[in-house]
């Protein structure tokens, strides 16, 4: 908890780092200054890319403690203005699984080599970004939590599956290593509150560690301020849950 | 991502992009979230030149009740210049 008589301190900038078949690909970094130990966070950004919202939620954590990551998971498809990368990546059909969790697994080893780390990871993120942020706590060992916001298409149907989506995320839910935090909308079209329950249900049937919040009077990303789905008390109270769940697994 | 409903389709044309006009060689369109229209998903037209890169863009975000209208007006343009011989 922050008070006012402490110094605090940050530093964020971009920075290279190893993601899947050891491609480099570029990755924004913020942590606070100082000695540390910190705990680690990889930050996924959402589908709208690897945009200013995620600069600010990278920073959002480093003010808050955390050595926070955000690689570029559309750094492959060229480098223009984070609407128009992302704009490609859409037209593509998304990035594949394997390659998310890639470059994640990635970016947990970068945050796993800083001297500044106390040893633990964890991994955020918001729409696909949700996904690929359970997807990866599912794949990829390592990490100690995972909090997974509105993340759709966690569970699949049969039609959906093709090359570069060959598993649903909840079918990984049996190798899921770590505790994780839901936060979802009541009013979300994808995931649905079906959805959410049937994934509450494979946590369940598994015996894992989970903590999942439903809003009502919410939508599909309601903490993006910059956008008409914000919905202040449930984005603010959802901000503290998110705090608290990091605070017991990783600090 | 959350819909990934795309579809490509090649086409002929020019657009004006933030440098001016461009040749487009290709259309995605896709239902899924905007960037811009204050809609959870919208009807996404991108006009591109991919050889160019990301920046080679014409961007439209419709509600879908605006596609189809758009649609029907294009439908309906072109049943025009056709029955005029200029097609």
């Amino acid at each position: 908890m922050y008070e006012t008589n402490m110094y605090e301190g940050m530093l964020a900038e971009t920075v290279t780092m190893t993601g899947t078949n050891g491609d480099i690909i570029n990755a924004y970094y913020a942590r606070p200054l100082g000695p540390g130990p910190f705990p680690g966070m990889v930050v996924i950004h959402h589908m709208p890319g690897w945009d200013e919202w995620y600069r600010e939620a990278t920073r959002k954590f480093a003010h808050h403690g955390y050595a926070a990551i955000s690689p570029n998971l559309y750094y492959r498809a060229g480098h223009g203005t984070p609407e128009d990368v992302a704009a490609t990546v859409r037209a593509a059909g998304g990035v594949a699984d394997a390659q998310a969790v890639g470059d994640i697994a990635g970016a947990l080893h970068f945050l796993k080599a800083q001297p500044i780390l106390n040893g633990k990871v964890g991994v955020w993120g918001t729409c696909s970004g949700g996904r690929h942020a359970y997807l990866a706590a599912c794949r990829a060992p390592g990490f100690d939590a995972v909090v997974d916001c509105w993340g759709g298409r966690v569970v699949m149907a049969e039609s959906d599956l093709n090359d570069k989506y060959p598993v649903a995320p909840l079918d990984y839910t049996k190798d899921l290593s770590c505790p994780v935090l839901g936060i979802f909308g009541a009013d979300d079209h994808s995931p649905t509150p079906e959805q959410v329950a049937q994934h509450e249900a494979e946590l369940k049937k598994h015996g894992k560690v989970y903590e999942f919040h439903m809003y009502d009077g919410a939508g599909h990303g309601f903490f993006y301020y910059d956008r008409p789905a914000y919905r202040q008390q449930q984005a603010v109270d959802g901000w503290q849950k998110i705090w608290a769940f990091l605070e017991k697994h990783l600090v | 991502m959350c819909t990934m409903i795309v579809q490509q389709v090649t086409i002929a044309g020019s657009g004006k992009g933030r440098e001016g006009w461009f040749a487009v060689k290709q259309a995605n369109v896709s239902y899924d979230h905007p960037f811009h229209a204050p809609f959870e998903h919208a009807l996404n037209i991108d006009f591109v030149d991919e050889a160019q890169g990301p920046g080679a863009r014409v961007a439209v975000e419709l509600s879908a009740e605006a596609a189809r209208s758009l649609v029907q007006t294009i439908q309906a343009v072109l049943g025009e210049a056709e029955a005029g011989g200029h097609i």
